[in-house]
């Protein structure tokens, strides 16, 4: 007697711990292996882009912090970068300097969490807790410098909101010296791990060709081999004065990914104690006061000044009409901003391109053919952060 | 990043009348073409040797309600060979429907899904055209210009029904929308609009 076989459909998520957020993923399962997989995605939708035309350009800032919240700034960059080459000034290079080491803290942070949580999905504990240690003391640095843990609101175009309180640099590099033991240490757990390897090499393998074709950028696309970084082939601020490494995988697979995380955090401690070598006193924002606000010492004197103050944080600056796209190598990837201006003080369309988005759609072809159990691990090496898929 | 100048040569020469207008900014080439020819020049820009843009980055639109042709379609490639971002533009009135890309870049699925979703724009043989970012059963184009700010609709839980409810957006507050620009003139609230509209019904 032959029975009909019926695939089964599952449910996977929102709520669901190893979604990493608000993902739902319907899984059509042949026994245990994973025959399709649709996610659904957009429960986490705010209509960034939508308010960020009804706003000005400084107050459309702290939206970009709550894209991928797990590195801020690095979003931060790339629409003040946008706005400056529009409105063509230079940066300060203290700011430049600030600028490139608070994203190489956000890109340690995000690596963090996502090494960590990517263990603990495929079974391991301890990475977790003690990298969890680690962020909360380089978000106290994000804290001192800017006033809050997660939502920096700290860059701004022409430079950074105020200079870095007194200290902060010597602790910074205090950490750098701390760090690479944690790392070490995680390594340890990890890297030969029998499980942790079992779990995740030969998982998700991504093809050179579908990296491409999938539109992968950051670690996604250099696990498969392609040695792609815009911080190196399309250099912004003052990257180009800084040396560091780009770590290249070699198998495209869950378990090089993995590899290339830590390494690149090994190569942002090192571009973090180069910035602090070569920061000097100086400048923190441009000098053009239509777009930079007065000090406090110059609103009480002068009333130009406070002209200036009020006009700055009521209407804001303007920024003529042109038209842009800039990108910045964000901890997932290439995080870009396109930008039209009108000349009003408001972006008129601001489209903000993130790499979660289109790591999360090939997740039909990376899990096919996978086991169920796979599927926690495929979607840690994505590293997907839902503020920046849905927007 | 020396040769854009040779590439948008190569472009206009290659492609000749397919291409409208070429202007390299920002280290960018802006190209504009008309809706018929893009994928044409999309597979010549993909394959050819001396082009390479291999990687599809974003499909976005612009909404200009004011325009006959509103809707500015908007397509970034990246060429990771010759390091060159290039920017390709069309324009279509409003109901046209456009080529879809996904036969060449994979990827564009979800990007046309969301261009579709934001501002209604209809995809010729696409896969799989469902809203992605917005809610089940959600009505309208968020992104369009003509879009208020604060929706149509509001969810809440009700407690006889015993579940989750759409229905108009009241609003206790108007929207604050200070326009520094022209103080004189003061802000048109939806909520006053609103009222008005209800007044003359």
């Amino acid at each position: 007697m032959t029975k009909k076989i019926k695939n089964l459909n599952l449910n996977f998520g929102p709520q669901h711990p190893a979604a990493h957020g608000v993902l739902r993923l319907i899984l059509e399962l042949d026994g245990e292996v994973v025959e399709k997989a649709d996610p659904h995605i957009g429960l986490l939708h705010r209509g960034t882009e939508k308010l960020i035309e009804n706003k000005t350009y400084m107050q459309a800032v702290p939206y970009f912090d709550r894209l991928d919240y797990v590195a801020p700034m690095n979003q931060e960059h790339a629409f003040a970068l946008a706005i400056e080459k529009i409105l063509d000034i230079d940066v300060p290079i203290r700011a430049q300097f600030i600028r490139v080491m608070f994203c190489e803290i956000g890109r340690i942070l995000s690596h963090i969490l996502n090494v960590t949580t990517q263990a603990l999905d495929v079974g391991a504990l301890t990475p977790s807790l003690w990298g969890f240690e680690e962020r909360e003391t380089l978000m106290t640095f994000y804290e001192r410098a800017s006033g809050s843990r997660l939502h920096a609101n700290y860059f701004r175009a022409g430079g950074v909101h105020q200079d870095l309180p007194a200290g902060l640099e010597t602790d910074i590099l205090k950490f750098c010296e701390s760090f690479p033991k944690i790392i070490n240490d995680l390594e340890n757990l990890l890297t030969d791990n029998r499980i942790f390897k079992q779990r995740n090499v030969d998982i998700g393998i991504v093809t050179k060709q579908d990296a491409l074709d999938y539109s992968f950028s950051g670690v996604m696309i250099r696990g498969s081999g392609v040695p792609w970084d815009l911080r190196k082939s399309q250099p912004y601020d003052c990257y180009e004065q800084l040396e560091f490494k780009v770590p290249v995988g070699k198998n495209g697979d869950c378990y090089d990914r993995y590899l290339c995380r830590i390494e690149e955090m090994k190569e942002s401690v090192s571009i973090i104690k180069q910035c602090l070598a070569k920061m000097e006193k100086g400048p923190v924002k441009t000098f053009d006061g239509k777009i930079t606000p007065p000090s406090k010492k110059e609103i009480k004197q002068s009333m130009e000044a406070l002209i200036h103050h009020f006009k700055l944080f009521t209407e804001g600056y303007r920024v003529p009409e042109d038209e842009i796209y800039t990108a910045v190598e964000a901890p997932k990837g290439e995080f870009g901003v396109y930008l039209i201006s009108d000349g009003s003080n408001k972006p008129y369309k601001c489209k903000i391109r993130a790499p979660g988005f289109s790591h999360l759609q090939s997740m039909d072809y990376l899990i096919k053919g996978h086991m169920l159990a796979d599927v926690p691990a495929v979607l840690g090496s994505l590293d997907i952060v839902f503020g920046e898929v849905d927007r | 990043m020396n040769n854009l100048i040779d590439l948008e040569k190569k472009i206009n020469s290659e492609l000749g009348t397919k291409i409208n207008s070429t202007k390299i900014k920002h280290n960018q080439i802006y190209a504009e073409i008309d809706k018929e020819d893009l994928i044409d020049v999309t597979l010549f820009l993909k394959t050819n040797k001396n082009t390479k843009f291999k990687q599809l980055i974003d499909i976005t639109v612009v909404d200009y309600p004011e325009k006959p042709l509103r809707f500015k379609i908007v397509y970034l490639f990246l060429s990771h060979e010759f390091n060159q971002r290039m920017i390709l533009t069309y324009c279509i009135s409003e109901n046209e429907v456009i080529p879809s890309l996904t036969s060449i870049f994979p990827s564009a699925n979800w990007m046309e899904r969301e261009v579709f979703d934001m501002y209604g724009v209809n995809f010729k043989d696409h896969p799989d055209l469902r809203r992605i970012l917005t809610d089940y059963g959600f009505e309208g184009h968020p992104l369009r210009k003509d879009f208020p700010l604060t929706g149509h609709t509001e969810v809440r839980y009700n407690e006889d029904q015993k579940k989750v409810i759409s229905e108009p957006v009241k609003l206790e507050q108007n929207y604050r929308n200070f326009d520094y620009e022209s103080p004189w003139e003061g802000t048109k609230y939806i909520k006053e609009l609103k009222e008005n509209n209800d007044k003359k019904n």
